[in-house]
Order: C-alpha cells, then structure tokens, then sequence
C-alpha cells in the first residue's frame, strides 16, 4: 500500500492549481500538484483573448474601476452571480495582474500618443496620455462598458501559465504529472485526500492531505464539439459528486463560444471581434446589428451565440459540408495588427483551415466553451458540506459567473481564487483542519475500492464499447442539451444518458494491460462523465425559465419570482441513474445590485417579489451617501471587505485614483 | 476578397486510404520489441495527424499511445516524427503529405510508451537548472501602480517567450545527439528571453554560471536544425548566436 502524506494536496496544474499552491507554500505549508499532463500544457495555456482587471490605464479604459467591473459582471451572470464573491473578485483583480507582471508576464502596453484603431467596423482615432504610457494596456471584449481585458498579444494564457509555471519550481513545488485522481478519501463529512492512478504504470497511491484542492478545469468535452482542450472531460468535478457528500452548482449553465472555426471546433479569441472584427451572413450581411442595435458583436456570448443560431434558423447560415456556419470578417483590422495582435488567430486559420484571414473571412459558428457549473463552495473556496475539500477555477462554483461568464473574467478568476483560496486553506490547516485525523484502514478500503473497479473493467464480459458510449454521449448532449433547449428534447436527453449510463457499467476492453492503458483511461472517464452529463441535463430539464446562457425555447422568460435560485445536484449512491437535484436561494434582500433588465432584445422577465422592495432601500441609502465617494456608496449597500483574506484588502491605485 | 471554403483534396480527387506506419515500443512491456506497424485510414476533408491516430485508436487499436492536449498547435504536446522530420501532429494536415506516412516518437526524451515522450519532465529539470524564473528582490505591493515597461520591450519579451516547449528543437539538434545534458536552444531561448527582461535581476555574469560551457551556449555547432523545426518560428539562431556574444564577454571581464 503506496501513502503519501503532505498538507495540501492540489489536484489540477492549471492557472488555477498552480496559484493556490504558490500561495499555501508562501504561507509555509507542504504541497503537492497533480496533474494529467504537464502543467504548462494545461488547457489555460490556450487563453488567447486577455483577462478582465479594471486599471483603467488606456484612453478607452479611462474611468474605469471595481464598481463598473462588478456592474458588467453581476449582468453578464444574469444575476446568477453570488454578488459578494464578484466584489472579491473584482477587488483583487488588479492586485493579481500586478502580481503577475513582477512575477514576469509580459502584458502589452500603453504606448502615448495616437493610433488608428477599428470600432464598430470604422476607423477612429485612439490618443492615449502621456503618463499612461508603458502601463497595462487592454481591449474590448464584448459585455463590458469599458475596454478592460488585458493581454499579451493574442497568447495570454501562455503568458500566465508559463509565469506561474515558473513561480511553481521557483518555490520548488512537486508536480506530479500524469497523474489522475480517481476518488477522494473522505468520511462522513471530511475530505481526508486522493486516490491516484499513475497513467504511465497503473499504480495506485493513496494522497492523504489536511486539505485537498479540486482545480481541474470544465467539463466542455461531454459535448461532440467543444474549443476545450481534450483533457477538460469533468472527471475532477465528478470526484466530488461521487462522494455523495460535496454538491455541484448550476451545472446546466454552460456556455457556447459564437466563433469556433468549423469543423475543428477551435476558438477564435473574442479579441476579434473586441478589435473591430464583424459577423457576416450568407449574403455577405453585417447581421448583428439588425438584432442587437446598441452592442452588435460586443453583445454578450450567449446572446450572440442565441443571434447566430436564430440566424442561421432563417436559412441565413453558409451551407458546406459540415452544416451551415456564418463568417467573421477581420479583414478590415489590416495587416500589421493580425499579424501582431492575432497572430495565433492567423496560425489557427492557416493550418486548420488553409485560409490567410487577412484577406479571407473565417468559417465560424457557436461552439461548446466555457463550463459555469461545478464543485459549489462558499466565498472562502471550501464545500459547505464536505470539509477539507477546496476548489477554485473553472471546475469550480463559488459563484463569479452566475449563468453566464464574460469574456476574460475566467483567466482573471482563476488566479484570483487561487490567491483568495490559498490563504483560507492555509487558515484552515492552521486550525480546525489541523490533525490529519485518517485511520490506514480507511485508506486501504479506498485503494482496494478503486483497485476492485479497476480490475471489473478490464475483466468486464458486458460488451459495451467505450467509443461508442462515448460518441453517443457527445452526440446527446450537442443535439439535445445546447444552445436552445426543450422540455421534450431535454427528457429525451435524460433517458438516453441513463440508458448509455447503465450500458457503462458493461463494458468490456480490447486492452487488458494494468498499466499505460488509454482503453482502460477512456472507460472509467466514460463512466465518470455520464454522470456529469446527467447533472447537465437533469439540471436544464428542471429549470423552466431562461437565464444567461441556459434557454429554454418553451419557457424564454427569466424568471426571477420562481428560479432566482442556484441548482445543487448530488450522487448518493453509486448504483443511482440520476443525481438528486436540490435548490439554494439567491436572496434579493441583501443584493447591492437587485435584478434588472439585462440590456438585451426587449425587457421581458418577471420579477422577484422583494425586487421592488430592494431597489427602493437601495435608492434610499444611496441619497444618504455622497455622490463623490464611491466607496461609501459601495459599503453603505453591500459588506465584502470583511470577506477578504486581510492580505487582499484595500484599494487600487489607478492614474485618477491615488493611493 | 474569397468567400468561398478553401478546397480540399477530397473536393475534386478520390478519397485517399493512409498507409501510416507507426513506431510502436512499450517499455512497460517486457514482451515488447520495438517494431512499425501499418494501418490503414481512409483520409477524410481537412484530416489532420490528430483526427487519424484518434480514428485509429478508437476504431483499430485502442492501445495505441500519444499525447494530445489543446490538439490547436498551442500546448506543445504532441510533437513527433512525421516523415522523420519533427514537428505537431495536431496541425498537420494529413493532405500535406503523402498516402505513406511514417510516425515515430521524438528522440532524445524518455519514450513513455508509442508515440509518447516524457517531455514535460525534461523541462522541468531543464527550468531547474537554468533557474529560469525571474528573480527579483523589490518589494511587491499589489495596491500600487505597476511597473512601466516600454510598450516594444513588452513585445520583444514576447516574441522570445512564445515557445512552447514542445522538444522539436532538440529533437533536430546536433549537439543533443551527444549530449544528453545539453539544455538546447529552448533552454537558451529561454535565457535570452530572461536576459531581456528587466524584471530579472540577475546580471551576465549570473547567467554565464548556468550556460557559460559546453552543455549551454557553446555547445551549439550553429547546425541551424532548432530554428527549421520550430513550429513558433522563433529566431533561436540569432538569439543563440547574441547569447554566445554576451557570454563571451561576460568571461572576459570577470576574468575567465
Ligand atoms: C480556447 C479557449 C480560449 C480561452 N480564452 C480565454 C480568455 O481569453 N480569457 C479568459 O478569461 N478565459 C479564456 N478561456 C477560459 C479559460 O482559459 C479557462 O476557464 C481557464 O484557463 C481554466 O483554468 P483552470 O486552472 O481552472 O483549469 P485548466 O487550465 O483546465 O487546468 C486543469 C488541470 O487539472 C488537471 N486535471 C484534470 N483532471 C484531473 C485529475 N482527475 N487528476 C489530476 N489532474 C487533473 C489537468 O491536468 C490540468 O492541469 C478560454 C478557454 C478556451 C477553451
């Protein structure tokens, strides 16, 4: 029996997994990393667009700051959003990107002076002032009424991966690659660590941790066609659903991307569009327009998403061999500025589509994203019902993103939850979860647990193919539970995922090696992602309303009075076919920002009862504080300072704002 | 202004069956021995390396090894011999090649298993060593204004800092061939980009300590084989040579 023993075990080697181990070794704790490839090849490093932090330094971003950012946000979730958790948020946001640049991310910067730039397909002047120069610079990204979305170029994820890569072996953190958790160790209410599977000799390990950090990243690849890298299959997220104990949240908010090349289904960054870039039609039509007049492209994700699908509904789309899709037009944003700040998009569409986009348009359409849903924590990253189990970034729900996450704000998140996270786990090892408190005996039973499942599946005799299970689930969840949804559609989707879900329980293997086994490897992830899937569907069948990027084409309204509610979905018995779905409130009472009308096609949701209430004490309150002291305003309505881990309280400094 | 999908051989010709030939190996394996298998995939519209060993994994040998990540040409996993020249199998297209197609795992990493190569803990020893981070000892304060870099230097760092580790350079370089401590031109890459930055604190002298030998700048024959390989297209060679140059010099005033 392999046992390892550390303080913090970090499952995940992600922007995410790798922030919260620098910072709990900072704090002088053991840690450990694991993860499924090496870290620097983590799906983060595909992040091309930019992160979300409010400096405010770029003439386009001037006036920017914490109270805007919150704004876009908590509407941009469709008030999904734990307000608290966006205010966290976007209070450490610019200290993380400060962060980052010490650390040696190279972000591109304010140059003084004037440049042709292109908005709303026209050329216009941008002056940027003299002492903004050699400053963070940002773009436009769509949802966001200012130009707030830092980067590098078009290879941003890169940059932060590889700073914080390298920031891990400076601290000298293990990271152990290819490694896969198959289960966590827990009793009752105690997450005690990790069984882990090595992918290169089929050893299992045994990690017993104070704390254990779920960061694995989404579950997009339970869809046929995804922009997620192949390794974001959920699996991370289902080890805490298979605990029975820990819960997932909103797991039917998933987000479709509007410009994923066909048919490879890779991204093309938002930055295309936040650049001047423009969607065209099958007649060479700028469409966006017709149906969002005031953001066009810059609307949204899953409403351009929603647009471009109604418009290729009315026979609007290109037709090819692949299905119909509509084109992005960058030809206007010239030369010289794809090839600096697209460059990525440009190798993209010479590769995979043999096109030059300087000059051609690009085969897009709508394209599985981004994955709301996932482990449901508190503020502080910890599941409110499994102790000693943490989790932050995108496999986590905490809740930044509600039912919708703009674009940029999930690079921003990971590293933010991963500083916030770090200092409430070290908090945590430092008292209540202090002793590891776990008998040998609990973590043989688990070691043969997952060694019995193991061999059942190389010994299986049921038949089943493991592709098939597999393309048959991609397949249901692309036709059945994407971007415009039904209830007849959505029951259909449930009864076929709990039939491949029982068929996955008979599968037998062509490769029976114990050890590097990719056939053994896609079966138990199989089995995994079923139940993912079923969360997903069970999860979108219930909700009978629409909310950001979950719309229901029988129930279009938001439906504040009956669902301003977070979904919780567990797994109590292994031998279920579905997961038990509960509900937590979104109360109103205590919103800084109540429900609103969200700003897209024509105001139609119903409200909440205590919205009117609520808008009027907020109304009140705020006449009672100076206009001019914006953090008065913000204290009197909302507390989340007192949230913070003391380290990342305070304000920013900007140009406008000195400290 | 083309508005059209580009062609694909599969437009106009008929559709091709691969003959490709895989190296197989499985050190795991004691009954293993090295050998090349054929399969045989029928080519379909903008097929890439990707799409056919998935094909064949899922429909032929379900034990076949290989690595894909972002299978975008961005993670820098799946580096390989294709027609013994290495380069991302991701995004190579199969209709760039010919009907025979020969794959083979990188040399000089560990092999894992097939196609698999242990490049990631190659790296990581590599990054030890060269103690590639910034080191830096001002004082942070979050809350604060950042740091001004000069808009240009941002980009120039950001050139040099666009590889991704993928092992191509090194798997075409002379000099790796007969030496195996030998930290390549993405090692050296990663020093100038360092050496650029004026984050990092650290002076020539400094850097002469981790590549001022035979294993570091003055290992390379100059055989350019990095520099045709790499799918970033950076200029490892004029930053080799600029390296080699400053290095020098740094021997010579602190006199080496
Ligand atoms: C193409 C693309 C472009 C994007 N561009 C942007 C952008 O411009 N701006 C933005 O804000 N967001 C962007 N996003 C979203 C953003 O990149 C991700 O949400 C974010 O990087 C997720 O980081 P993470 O650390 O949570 O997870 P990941 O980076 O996915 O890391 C997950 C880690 O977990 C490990 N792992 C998983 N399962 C296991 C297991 N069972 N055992 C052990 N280890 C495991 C993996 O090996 C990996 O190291 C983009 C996403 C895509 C798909």
């Amino acid at each position: 029996m392999k046992v390892v023993y550390t303080d913090v075990l970090v499952i995940g080697g992600g922007l995410a997994g790798l922030r919260t181990a620098v910072g709990v070794r900072q704090r002088g704790l053991d840690v450990l990393v694991l993860s499924l490839v090496p870290a620097k090849r983590s799906h983060s490093v595909a992040a091309q667009g930019g992160m979300q932090a409010s400096l405010g330094n770029s003439a386009m971003g001037a006036g920017d700051n914490e109270d805007i950012h919150f704004e876009d946000t908590v509407r941009g979730s469709d008030w999904g959003a734990d307000q608290r958790v966006v205010r966290m948020f976007v209070n450490t946001a610019p200290k993380a990107i400060r962060e980052l640049a010490a650390w040696g991310v190279p972000w591109s910067r304010v140059a003084r002076g004037s440049r042709e730039s292109v908005v709303n397909a026209e050329k216009i002047t941008i002056s940027e002032a003299d002492d903004a120069h050699g400053l963070i610079t940002a773009r436009d990204f769509g949802g966001t009424k200012k130009w707030r979305t830092c980067y590098t170029s078009d290879g941003t994820g890169h940059t932060m991966l590889y700073a914080l890569g390298d920031q891990t072996i400076a601290h000298g953190i293990p990271v152990l690659e290819r490694q896969e958790a198959l289960a966590l160790l827990h009793e009752g209410n105690r997450c005690h660590g990790a069984v882990v599977r090595d992918l290169i000799t089929g050893e299992l390990t045994a990690y017993v941790a104070k704390a254990t950090t779920i960061a694995t990243g989404g579950y997009g690849r339970i869809y046929k066609v995804s922009t997620n890298a192949i390794i974001c299959e959920g699996t991370g997220i289902a080890l805490a659903l298979e605990t029975g104990v820990a819960t997932l949240g909103n797991m039917e908010a998933v987000q479709f991307h509007p410009t994923a090349i066909i048919t490879a289904g890779i991204l093309t960054t938002e930055g295309c569009r936040g650049d001047g870039g423009v969607l065209r039609d099958v007649d060479g039509h700028r469409f966006m327009p017709d149906y969002e007049p005031e953001k066009k492209e810059l609307a949204s994700r899953d409403v351009v998403s929603r647009r471009m699908t109604e418009h290729m509904r009315k026979g609007k789309g290109v037709p090819s061999r692949y299905g119909d899709h509509l084109w992005l037009d960058i030809t206007g944003l010239g030369r010289a500025h794809i090839e600096k700040n697209l460059r990525e998009v440009k190798d993209i569409c010479e590769y995979f589509l043999g096109i030059n986009p300087v000059e051609q348009w690009i085969p897009v359409r709508p394209t599985q994203h981004y994955s709301m849903g996932g482990i449901r924590t508190d503020h502080t990253g910890q599941s409110p019902t499994l102790k000693g189990l943490f989790s932050c970034g995108e496999s986590a729900c905490w809740d930044l993103h509600g039912f919708n996450r703009l674009g940029g704000n999930s690079v921003a998140e990971t590293v933010v939850s991963g500083m916030i996270v770090a200092e409430f786990i070290a908090d945590y090892c430092e008292t209540e979860g202090g002793e590891l408190s776990i008998g040998t005996g609990l973590v043989r039973e688990f070691l043969d647990r997952e060694r019995q499942r193991l061999d059942a599946l190389l010994l299986g005799t049921g038949g089943e193919s493991v592709t098939a299970l597999r393309e048959s689930m991609e397949t249901v969840m692309m036709d059945k539970v994407g971007i415009f949804r039904t209830g007849e559609e959505l029951e259909a989707a449930v009864q076929e995922l709990q039939d491949l879900l029982h068929r996955s329980r008979n599968i037998t293997l062509r490769t029976k090696a114990p050890g590097a086994n990719p056939e053994l490897v896609a079966a138990y992830r199989v089995q995994k992602m079923l139940k993912i899937a079923l969360c997903v569907a069970q999860g979108a069948l219930l909700r009978t309303e629409s909310r950001g990027a979950h719309f229901r084409e029988d129930y279009p309204q938001r439906n504040d009075r009956d669902w301003l509610k977070r979904t919780l979905a567990t797994w109590e018995n292994d031998s279920d076919d579905l997961p038990s779905i509960h509900y937590e409130e979104i109360p109103v009472t205590d919103m800084e920002l109540p429900p609103g009308f969200r700003g897209y096609g024509t105001r139609n949701h119903v409200d909440h009862p205590d919205t009117e209430a609520r808008v009027a004490e907020v109304e009140k309150t705020l006449a009672e504080v100076p206009e001019a002291d914006r953090f008065a305003r913000q204290q009197a309505l909302m507390d989340y300072e007192s949230l913070l881990p003391e380290k990342y309280r305070g304000r920013n400094e900007r140009l406008t704002e000195r400290l | 202004m083309s508005t059209r999908m580009p062609a694909s051989p599969a437009d106009t010709a008929v559709v091709r069956r691969l003959k490709i030939h895989v190296l197989r190996y499985n050190p795991q394996d004691p009954a293993s021995k090295p050998h090349l298998e054929l399969f045989e995939v029928d080519e379909a519209p903008s097929m890439t390396l990707f799409v056919a060993l998935n094909d064949i994994r899922d429909r032929q040998d379900p034990s076949l090894q290989f690595d894909f990540v972002c299978r975008a040409g961005i993670c820098g996993s799946c580096a390989m011999l294709i027609n013994g020249r290495p380069g991302l199998a991701c995004r190579t297209l199969t209709s760039v090649l010919g009907e025979r197609i020969t794959l083979a795992p990188l040399p000089f990493f560990e092999l894992i298993g097939d196609l698999s190569v242990n490049t990631g803990k190659w790296m990581r020893g590599m990054s030890e060593r060269l103690e590639a981070w910034i080191h830096s000892s001002s004082e942070m304060d979050l809350r604060r204004l950042e740091e001004r870099m000069e808009p240009e230097l941002a980009e120039q760092i950001y050139e040099l800092e666009r590889c991704i580790e993928c092992g191509c350079c090194l798997a075409a370089c002379g000099t790796a061939r007969m030496r195996q401590e030998f930290v390549g031109a993405v090692g050296l890459n990663k020093i100038a980009r360092l050496r650029l930055d004026p984050r990092d604190q650290r002076t020539d002298a400094d850097y002469y300590e981790l590549i001022g030998d035979d294993d570091g700048v003055f290992g390379c024959m100059s055989l350019l084989g990095c520099q045709d390989v790499c799918p970033k297209d950076l200029d490892l060679q004029t930053q080799i040579a600029y390296m080699r140059r400053k290095m020098l010099r740094a021997a010579v005033f602190s006199g080496r």
